[in-house]
């Protein structure tokens, strides 16, 4: 059979098909122009996005939610350095993403042309690999490889750059069936004795607790997760990238750790002498002071990332592997005929009853109501989340039941992830109500994607807990400066309502507590794309908190 | 303590960047570093001497796994290896002095490459505590110029460093 001669940008399109895409969020410009060209009359849905930040966003959106490679397109030089905050957030969240990036002309390469940068440079460090295309024969292979490494292993984004030349340069087109990596092997299975161990050790435990987070949501380990805690009979807490991985209404489960984690998982974190920790990676936010943490506990750390075993915390049992895969064998091992942890389980009740998480329960109009009544209304939604106080109360006050169901950006903590990601989770799940649980502080930061979702009919909902300010520096600053509110006061700025009408979109308001589930049912209903302004109360605080630098369960006390 | 890595990379463009960025982003400090192709051209072969205790040494090997065009980690230990680095020295001499860096020459088995009538250059291959010996010994006739070579290293009898990744 001859191979079909084409250009490199059609070979681009042909790789693509191959890789099963259906969508791809960009922003064209001058060294894209012949891939450009061939997605006019492709069988690909192009999302034209407002700022290439949002193609980025929406393409880790579109990842979290369905589990498949989003792919983002951007133009050479500022196109591309738009994509970096995008590239690093889904780096950091280990999200699979492709970025494809025009380049110039290869002859230009190096002369500071116009509109060159060298992406391939700056994406280095967030990055899981990139490619900068030489020749265009190379095409067919370079997508098969970044396909490859971003969606196996620990994910990850991965950067094809492509001079404008290679793209208009004759290629014969085959697209291999495998790839060749040396360098690349990552372990799914882990190692037997390994897990024998780590039964031995589970079996055996008093106060075991599952500590759990991204990791069981990359791999779909959902299922196997509540089977073995349902077996051990032990408590489960979630990191903030692995709340849905367990459901929030679950007996055993504790909610959040961490700096605003539950004070009840903290606790049990702190009393536990079994950590069973699933796809963590003991980040700071988690730990607090690391010599002060989970003292009394041995620790089996199940990772497929071998470099996240023991960078942080010491670790008793060490496991590498895919999760599903990991807790599958361990499931076999782990024979219980009595469960030893009644006492445990008791004690844990009872700080659950005694320090439930909670806020006051008045008239006023409070953000913590708002995401009861989201969750209450629209039980099924796909949550997503900017960052600071309005991510924090998303992720306490929702009752998560679904894998896939809670969306943010937890190890950059990037504001105006939210709603470019909600794009991107909706058209990825068109069937699912979307809901970005913004402030009106980071939704400023990518609101011109309002004409995004005009255009393109997608009809995703933008809750604003607005409270005028930029809720967690000044939180940071009424606890720790004295109240001194510098530079975090976004009063009266914008009328939300207005600007969504202005753009298209759908405006509704709530400035009292009745007002909001007929706001909420409206927005539902209307399938359109929605924003709706909550104007809750101004300096409402996250509790509770783990001051910055403190042990976890040295919790200040705000309620 | 320091630890030398024999690193196989794929022999491509930026490879080396990528490896030494590593380094400098999680706060590794690299003493020496020297590359050159293996046997098989498109391996290449990078020895850097990084200092350290054992949990750095650990998150080092696994981090540079993690590269997908890193080949191999493989920490070379200091007994049961050959080590090698090579110097360039000039040393400037006359009449009354000639003989006696002769002399020193002769004792470290090193070689003189250059004669002039104020210097002479001085090739010298040996471990690095060698290379400072001999430094020493001539600094006292004035070294105008010295380039050193990063450290090279090969694990003694049949033990190789494979591009079999495990």
């Amino acid at each position: 059979m001859t191979k079909p001669k084409m250009s490199g940008a059609r070979a681009v399109i042909e790789s693509l098909y191959c890789e099963n895409v259906e969508v791809i969020f960009g922003y064209p410009g001058g060294t894209v122009l012949p891939l450009y060209d061939e997605l006019y009359d492709a069988n690909i849905r192009h999302i034209l996005v407002r700022h290439e930040q949002a193609a980025a966003h929406a393409a880790d959106g579109y990842a979290r939610a369905t589990g498949k490679a989003g792919v983002c397109l951007a133009t050479s030089g500022p196109g591309a350095t738009n994509l970096v905050t995008g590239i690093a957030t889904a780096y950091m969240d280990s999200v699979p993403m492709i970025a494809i990036t025009g380049q110039v002309p290869r002859s230009l390469i190096g002369y500071d042309a116009f509109q060159e940068a060298n992406i391939t440079g700056i994406t280095l460090p967030i990055t899981k690999h990139n490619y900068l295309v030489q020749d265009a024969k190379d095409i067919p292979n370079i997508f098969k490889e970044a396909f490859y490494i971003a969606q196996t292993g620990r994910q990850g984004p991965v950067l094809i750059d492509i001079p404008k030349d290679t793209q208009i340069d004759t290629i014969d087109f085959e697209y291999p069936a495998e790839v060749k990596l040396r360098g690349y092997k990552p372990t799914y299975t882990g190692n037997e004795q390994q897990i024998k161990k780590a039964a031995s050790l589970i079996v055996k435990a008093e106060k075991p607790i599952f500590y759990v987070g991204g990791g069981i949501i990359f791999s779909n380990a959902t299922e196997e997760l509540r089977t073995l805690a349902e077996t051990v009979m032990a408590p489960v807490t979630t990191t903030l990238m692995g709340m849905s991985a367990f459901p929030t209404a679950h007996p055993l489960s504790v909610g959040m750790l961490g700096m605003h984690g539950t004070r009840y998982a903290n606790y049990a974190i702190q009393e536990s002498d079994l950590i069973i920790a699933v796809g963590v990676r003991f980040d700071d936010r988690v730990t607090g002071k690391i010599s002060a943490f989970a003292p009394n506990a041995k620790i089996i750390h199940m990772d497929i990332d071998p470099a996240e075993i023991s960078k942080n915390v010491r670790v008793d049992i060490p496991i590498v592997g895919d999760a599903k895969n990991v807790l599958k064998s361990l499931i076999k091992y782990v024979k219980i005929e009595q469960a030893k942890t009644d006492a445990w389980i008791k004690k844990i009740n009872e700080w659950k009853k005694e320090y439930p998480l909670t806020y006051k329960k008045d008239n006023l109009l409070r953000p913590q109501y708002v995401v009861e009544q989201i969750s209450e209304i629209c039980p099924d939604a796909i949550i997503v989340t900017e960052v600071g106080q309005n991510q924090m109360w998303a992720a306490q006050f929702f009752n998560y039941r679904n894998p896939r169901t809670f969306i943010s950006s937890g190890g950059l903590g990037t504001m105006g992830y939210g709603f470019p990601a909600s794009i991107g989770a909706k058209v990825g799940k068109p069937e699912c109500t979307v809901i970005d649980i913004s402030g009106d502080g980071s939704f400023q930061m990518n609101s011109q994607e309002l004409a995004t979702v005009v255009q393109n009919d997608i009809p995703v909902i933008v809750a604003i807990l607005n409270n005028g300010f930029l809720g967690m520096v000044r939180q940071w600053q009424e606890l720790f400066f004295n109240r001194r509110y510098s530079a975090t006061c976004l009063k009266d700025s914008v009328d939300f309502v207005k600007l969504a009408e202005a753009y298209g979109a759908l405006g509704l308001r709530a400035t009292r507590k009745s007002e909001v589930k007929d706001v909420i049912e409206e927005a539902v209903r209307s399938e359109r794309p929605t924003v709706i302004d909550f104007v809750v109360e101004r300096e409402e605080n996250v509790a509770p908190m783990v001051p910055a630098g403190a042990a976890i369960n040295e919790i200040l006390d705000l309620e | 303590m320091k630890h030398t890595l024999a690193i196989l990379v794929e022999n491509k463009p930026g490879v080396l960047t990528r490896v030494a960025g590593l380094f400098s982003r999680r706060g590794f400090n690299i003493e020496s570093l020297a590359v050159g192709v293996t046997e098989n051209l498109d391996i290449s072969r990078i020895t850097i001497v990084v200092s350290g205790d054992d949990n750095i040494l650990e998150q080092v090997e696994k981090q540079l796994n993690k590269l997908i065009d890193v080949i191999r980690v493989s920490d070379i230990p200091a007994q049961d290896s050959v080590n090698r680095e090579l110097a360039l020295i000039k040393v400037g001499v006359d009449s009354t002095t000639r003989a006696e860096v002769m002399q020193i020459v002769d004792i470290f088995r090193a070689k003189i490459v250059d004669v002039g009538i104020k210097s002479l250059v001085i090739e010298v291959t040996g471990d690095e505590s060698k290379i400072n010996a001999i430094e020493q010994l001539l600094r006292q006739f004035g070294i105008r110029e010295m380039v050193r070579t990063g450290k090279i290293a090969m694990n003694r009898g049949a033990k190789v460093v494979q591009s079999e990744k495990r």
